[in-house]
């Protein structure tokens, strides 16, 4: 009798790329919910409009490439950058704007480079920091979470805000947006006021923003559950935040009135959803267990130094994007120690 | 009590809990299979050269004989496993990766069984020379049992080197296999039996066995049988995890110590040898049996009464199966070995041999065909749970883009070939045929390489060869003339003369010239 052949292992376990991508989406869900429940439905519009601009754009570039689409789209990864993409985008962005940021996300830092797992920068990251450069005014103007204004956006006007561009209170777009809560410290610090003094702003909850600290938490939820799935790994995540945590609370405690507390900076900006969901992205993370700790930890270190001294108020998706450059090179000197190795002998 | 005062058990990185399948063949006995009609024994079973047939077609043989002789060092001796006549000797399909026929000697039994004379047994081996004794296992084409099928005799060879420990490996951590279980609840004292001699001739003083965990009866049996002659052998037994079994995964388990890498367990002072290899050593030197059959494991939902069978060396699968009542409709796959690092047959027309422990007939559940391939997406899962420490998506991306240095430089040859990682692999990526293909690159290179330097060595030699002769000859011509010139010194008022001659002739013509070039030559003395 005459049988097929194959190469072992025979076996094969249930792990699955589209497995992977499809819990890291599943655990973003508590984090979109409370963004939807603060800043209304200007997100899930988003969403909608990354999801559909990533699918048309993966398969305008598959057909030109010759490839199989089905494996593409059904990996969920690009479905994945829409959606982390969406989550860190104003609410009421233009249109156009999400449509850019998007296909640049999917097509230049993504595709060209040959696709999964050949792209060196984060895709979310890379069109997140274009918008970012091109459009700085939309890029930092975010909504005031309905806690603040009182104001609910409703799918309606989220609608006639990122199409047709049209305010969805009376008076203007300035009635409903502010700037992000770290922005807004920035400014003041920079006014000399002192950080007792901004605190008693009404903007401010128990860590970070109103609202945001909140998005900020549901984040993490779902960031434990990654974790308690084996989705991701413990170190990248406990990297970033423990450096930034250490390095906000050293500063924190040389002078509490102008540096912000080290929890501040936890629950501000896109921390948790930059340790749990972006700096976690394997393709341009670290891939040696103590590099993606070093890589972690330099994240949060790039992320003190450009929140605190450089030009933007927030700092996850640069201090990504920089790493991701570093990320070869940290591997390269922190190959683990081979089984039998002789003493000293680190594989460098 | 014992297990109270054994020694720690170590954890080696990574690995696999995966299931073991066992209990599909686990509770059968032993069974003794019919005479097959045919029996194919490949020159080959073992690491080294093959063997050198010393019979012709139609030569009778008995069972027992030698029928091909170890080629050099590393070869091993092969026996008729039962009486009769050898019908052909020529390429056979046999059970290797490459699917490719090699020699066999065929031959067809006669039925009779009737042995050949037999080395003396060495009832008294405590007081026997170890290397008497590595005659004896390398006379009776004794080789290592677990899958590795190295010759024992070199294996045990550890002239000049300190030995301590002798490691007996029954972990069996492969899924399906049982035929070292069944051995051990069978016949436990043929196997300390031949650990004893095993630890004799490698001069170690202790011996630890390794068991995992999920064998009880095995464990019982063990520790029965040493009941009483307790002589600084010990049962340890490990957690079951793929591949505790692993020579150096298990000595690490057992004792803490890391064989270094690319090393042997003898640069730390230890020799490991599988319990069926101690059986058939224990035959071998109290019987003077040669090694003519195993126990085959012959399992899967492929097939209809899984069990373990004692079987000749050469019987071919199909006679096996046959005996198991037969293949069920599900069958898909032909596994020899085990799940994880065993390969699959084309044909079931191939013989056992002396490293067959075990041949899957899976099902398509379970052995499914591999899923397309998708992108390594660096998840490091692989890295998770690879023994050898190593970084697979590393060794992967290297060996795909064939850059063969890094790929060393990330200790490629580290890789024991285990496949935890492309079992845990999301992209379902055939981790370890990368492997398998640099390392074949690399030696194909090697061997290129070193076939460069020796043509070069011969260059410069043959180039040298030239400029000596060269030489030798300027030299020898060099000698002649100076021969030839010490010959003519008689000759030489001749020569003189002649010179003397010639010099005046050319004054001569040297003043002809001088007075046709003058318009009004004066008479000169002399000049007549």
């Amino acid at each position: 009798m005459e049988f097929p052949v194959a190469g072992s292992p025979h076996l094969s376990g249930q792990n699955d790329v589209q497995r992977i991508m499809a819990q890291v989406m599943l655990a973003l869900l508590p984090g979109i919910a409370a963004l939807w429940w603060y800043f209304g439905w200007g997100v899930i519009v988003n969403l909608g409009l990354t999801s559909l601009t990533a699918v048309v754009c993966e398969w305008l570039v598959i057909r030109l490439r010759g490839r199989d689409l089905r494996p593409v789209i059904t990996d969920l990864s690009g479905l994945l950058t829409a959606w982390l993409l969406a989550v860190a985008l104003p609410p009421l962005l233009p249109w156009w704007q999400t449509v850019i940021g998007t296909a640049f996300a999917i097509v230049i830092a993504k595709q060209l480079f040959g696709g999964l797992g050949q792209n060196p920068f984060n895709p979310a990251m890379a069109g997140y920091a274009l918008l970012l450069v091109s459009f700085p005014a939309n890029m930092t103007q975010w909504l005031e979470p309905s806690v603040l204004s009182g104001h609910l956006v409703s799918l309606n006007e989220a609608w006639q805000a990122i199409f047709p561009g049209i305010p969805p209170h009376p008076q203007g777009w300035d009635a409903i947006t502010s700037a992000t809560p770290l922005d807004h410290l920035r400014t003041e610090l920079s006014r000399d006021h002192m950080i007792s003094e901004i605190r008693r702003e009404p903007l401010w909850g128990d860590f970070g923003g109103k609202g945001w600290e909140s998005v900020g938490t549901w984040y993490l939820i779902g960031g434990l559950f990654l974790l308690w799935r084996g989705v991701i790994g413990w170190r990248i995540p406990a990297g970033m935040l423990g450096s930034l945590f250490v390095t906000a609370g050293i500063f924190w405690l040389i002078d509490p009135e102008i540096h912000p507390s080290p929890l501040l900076h936890l629950f501000s900006g896109a921390t948790l959803l930059g340790a749990f969901f972006i700096a976690t992205d394997p393709v341009t993370a670290s891939t040696t267990p103590r590099g993606r700790l070093i890589y972690g930890a330099l994240i949060g270190v790039l992320v003190y130094v450009i929140r605190t001294w450089g030009g933007y108020p927030d700092a996850v998706a640069f201090s990504v994007l920089l790493m991701n450059m570093a990320a070869p090179t940290i591997d390269h000197y922190t190959q683990p120690r081979v089984f039998g190795a002789r003493e000293g002998d680190d594989g460098l | 009590m014992a297990a109270d005062l054994a020694p720690p058990i170590w954890d080696f990185h990574g690995g696999l809990h995966i299931p073991d399948h066992k209990a599909l063949s686990a509770h059968r006995p032993i069974m003794e299979t019919t005479l097959p009609s045919r029996l194919q024994l490949p020159l080959q079973q073992h690491i080294g050269k093959p063997a050198e047939p010393i019979v012709k077609v139609g030569d009778p043989v008995l069972k027992g004989q030698l029928i091909a002789r170890a080629s050099n060092y590393v070869s091993a001796n092969l026996h008729a496993p039962t009486s009769g006549k050898v019908i052909e000797i020529a390429e056979r399909p046999i059970a290797h990766p490459s699917g490719l026929p090699a020699p066999c000697i065929v031959i067809e039994p006669d039925g009779e069984e009737r042995w050949a004379e037999l080395p003396e047994p060495i009832p008294n081996w405590a007081e026997t020379d170890p290397a008497d004794l590595r005659e004896r296992l390398r006379r009776t084409g004794i080789v290592g049992l677990g899958g590795a099928v190295f010759p024992t005799s070199v294996k045990t060879n550890v002239t000049g080197r300190a030995v301590d420990t002798l490691i007996i490996n029954a972990a069996e951590c492969e899924p399906y296999i049982t035929c070292d279980d069944r051995l051990l609840r069978e016949q436990a004292e043929k196997v300390f039996e031949g650990a004893r001699i095993l630890r004799h001739i490698v001069g170690a003083s202790r011996i630890l066995v390794g068991i995992e965990d999920n064998k009880p009866e095995a464990i019982a049996s063990l520790r029965n049988a040493l009941r009483g002659g307790n002589d600084d052998i010990e049962i340890l037994v490990i957690p079951t995890k793929y591949p505790s079994g692993g020579e150096k995964q298990l000595i690490y388990l057992l004792t803490g110590v890391e064989v270094p890498s690319q090393g042997l367990p003898l640069d730390v002072g230890m020799v490991c040898q599988n319990v069926a290899t101690a059986a058939s050593v224990a035959d071998a030197v109290l019987h003077g049996q040669p090694l003519i059959s195993r126990i085959v494991t012959i399992t899967g939902l492929g097939v209809n009464h899984p069990g373990n069978l004692h079987a000749l060396i050469g019987t071919p699968v199909a006679e096996l199966i046959a005996q198991c009542a037969g293949y069920t409709s599900q069958i898909h796959k032909l596994i020899v070995g085990g799940p994880m690092m065993g390969f699959s047959l084309h044909s079931d027309t191939v013989p056992v041999t002396k490293g067959s422990n075990c041949f899957i007939a899976a099902t398509i559940e379970e052995a499914p065909d591999p899923p397309p391939a998708n992108t390594c997406i660096r998840c490091g899962e692989c890295v998770k749970v690879c023994p050898a420490h190593l970084l697979p998506q590393q060794l992967y991306w290297y060996a795909r883009a064939r850059d063969f240095e890094q790929a060393q430089d990330h200790h490629l040859f580290d890789c024991i070939e285990c496949g935890c990682c492309a079992y845990v692999c999301p992209a379902h990526i055939p981790l370890v045929h990368y492997y398998r293909f640099a390392k074949t690159e690399i030696w194909a290179s090697e061997r290129e390489h070193q076939k460069a330097e020796h043509a070069r060595r011969r260059h410069e030699f043959r180039e040298a060869r030239i400029k000596r002769l060269e030489a030798e000859r300027k030299a020898r011509l060099r000698k002649k003339k100076e021969a030839l010139e010490k010959k003519s010194t008689g000759t030489t008022s001749k020569d003189l003369k002649k010179a003397a001659i010639e010099a005046a002739m050319k004054r001569v013509a040297a003043k002809k010239a001088a007075q046709q070039g003058q318009a009004a030559p004066p008479p000169r003395e002399g000049d007549n």
